[in-house]
């Protein structure tokens, strides 16, 4: 019985690290409610227990991805941890942390994956704020050559470019004034 | 010329980085790498930009699909977010609070309590005397959501509506606004969570059908389409929508219907506050005096320019009032576009952005407006 769920969990982790819908969703299903309870009984609302819980979901999907997830933690545990731990820092920062605590759920310790994600979560912010200024049509550009990864003759037609060249010289300006915008304010 | 080369390097080190380079020409670069700083150092912090770029992508793409499953989830019931209704909703609810209330009581009582423990969605219309004398006894759930006690009291109320009105009558109501001249308004999600049948009437009393196109529990915004074929299009809606968010002690007014005789209420205040409730960012905080039925009443600003909804306010103190700021209804509709691809009159609403009644008195204001508002009637 036990191998089988340690199976699945792996499974779902795989899934999860790709980022396959169908893994996430059940991943969501089986865990949201407890998270859910965990936020609203400690002074949360509906909409703090799905950012907190989603938060979490980021901070796992990491961890898959990384490969560095202990199997012999549940994804229950580890989930109840991290959202635990976001949710009081949450609560702290708003200055409405509750002296009665209610709470009944195994921990296991999470500290480094929260610091790791602090700081992935602060890159992610300054890029999406560095891509936000950045004006159009640089955003646009650089989001169709480096997400959806379209070839630079495709990018040249759809943004008015005579040839493929000039859409090069153009990506290229746009990424320096890019990495301008991030670096000024990445520290390292 | 020097560009020309930068552009060639660039390239060479994106291709490094995702290992697209051959055996050869790797060897060739690497010690390219060591002969000179410059370019070592450009491969190290464009590995560095490129992660990050990277990393945000995975996580946006992550982000979003995390949303839609949410939404799935709740509306199948799979997890218990504010999309479940009836009795199993009640039922959670009941389950969740028991301990923090702990007091035997009805589940009609404990959802009165629960109501009054802090805010209460301003729908229903009977007043109720004995809500607000039992609010005193509970200060220790006063630190309760919003939402929540909003859920539970359109529970309750729907309900007690559901038992006691089994003949079609119109049995709560709200009030929603056009937001295209064609029939589409806007209302709260929570005013028409649970009904069967839709009605809206203008501020004239006629009464045409109306069908829920959108609900969003979460951002509390739905909208309703009239489907009735007397309805007949209006002239051009003339407020616009901002999304600006509006500065503190802005004068705000709203139109609404929150007595009993159906007739359509002035009210005015200013901006108190940049967030909603505990902090909530997706709405502001203003000061008027809302009663029940104002639910869903737009809330404008000097300019004629609607800046929110009203959906809800505070039970415990006097005239605190909340609304969902207007930005909500770009997104939402953009959604809404996506979703029903084939639904030409919705594929063709465009949000009014310049308000066409900016120059005229607050008097003249309120009169080109309140043909817009309607009164939102479910069973």
């Amino acid at each position: 019985m036990k191998e089988t769920i340690l199976e699945q969990e792996i499974l779902l982790l795989k899934g999860l690290a790709r980022n396959d819908k169908k893994s996430t969703e059940e991943i969501y299903k089986q865990h949201y409610n407890l998270i859910q309870a965990l936020v609203v009984n400690n002074n949360g609302t509906a909409d703090d227990a799905r950012d907190i819980f989603q938060e979490s979901m980021v901070v796992l999907f990491e961890k898959a991805r990384s490969g560095t997830f202990e199997l012999n933690c549940q994804i229950k545990t580890y989930l109840y941890s991290v959202a635990k731990r976001l949710w009081l820092k949450k609560l702290q920062q708003q200055s409405r942390f509750t002296e009665e605590w209610n709470d009944a759920g195994n921990l296991v310790k999470v500290d480094e994956d929260l610091e790791a994600h602090a700081q992935k979560d602060q890159d992610y912010t300054l890029m999406h704020h560095s891509i936000q200024h950045l004006g159009e049509p640089c955003k646009s550009l650089l989001e169709a050559f480096y997400f959806k990864k379209k070839s630079m003759q495709e990018i040249a037609e759809a943004f008015g470019y005579t040839n493929s060249e000039n859409a090069k010289t153009q990506k290229y300006k746009c990424l320096m004034r890019l990495k301008k915008i991030f670096f000024s304010q990445y520290k390292k | 010329m020097h560009e020309h080369d930068n552009i060639l390097l660039t390239e060479a080190v994106e291709r490094y980085i995702s290992g697209e380079m051959s055996p050869d020409e790797r060897l060739h670069f690497e010690n390219l790498r060591k002969a000179d700083s410059e370019i070592d150092q450009l491969v190290v912090t464009h590995t560095l930009f490129m992660q990050r770029m990277n990393r945000y992508h995975e996580w946006q793409k992550f982000h979003t699909s995390l949303n839609e499953i949410h939404t799935d989830l709740a509306t199948q019931g799979k997890i218990d977010s504010p999309a479940l209704k009836g009795k199993a909703r009640l039922a959670y609810l009941y389950n969740r609070y028991k301990r923090v209330a702990s007091i035997a009581a009805s589940i009609a009582g404990l959802t009165a309590l629960l109501v009054s423990a802090i805010l209460w969605s301003v729908t229903p219309k009977s007043h109720n005397v004995r809500i607000e004398q039992l609010s005193k006894n509970l200060s220790s759930l006063e630190n309760k959501s919003r939402k929540q006690a909003e859920e539970i009291n359109n529970l309750k109320n729907s309900h007690g509506a559901d038992a006691k009105t089994p003949e079609i009558t119109y049995s709560s109501g709200g009030t929603g606004f056009i937001i295209d001249n064609k029939g589409l308004l806007v209302t709260n999600a929570h005013v028409i969570q649970n009904a069967q049948n839709v009605a809206v009437a203008s501020s004239t009393g006629v009464e045409y059908f109306a069908e829920v196109v959108y609900a969003d529990p979460v951002r509390d915004i739905a909208l309703l389409k009239i489907t009735d074929k007397d309805f007949k299009p209006l002239p051009p809606v003339p407020y616009g929508f901002s999304r600006k968010m509006a500065d503190l002690a802005e004068p705000v007014f709203t139109l609404g219907y929150p007595r009993e005789d159906e007739n359509i209420v002035y009210n005015q205040g200013y901006l108190s506050a940049k967030t909603g409730f505990n902090g909530d960012t997706l709405s502001c905080q203003i000061q008027i005096s809302a009663n029940r039925g104002n639910s869903g009443s737009p809330i404008l600003d000097d300019e004629g320019d609607v800046i929110g909804v009203l959906n809800g306010r505070q039970k415990d103190q006097e005239g605190v009032a909340f609304f969902i700021r207007s930005r909500n209804l770009y997104n939402i509709l953009n959604e809404v576009k996506e979703k029903e691809k084939t639904d030409s009159s919705i594929q063709n609403v465009k949000l009014n952005t310049r308000s066409s009644i900016t120059n005229l008195n607050r008097t003249q204001k309120t009169k080109k407006i309140q043909d817009y508002v309607f009164m939102v009637k479910v069973n």
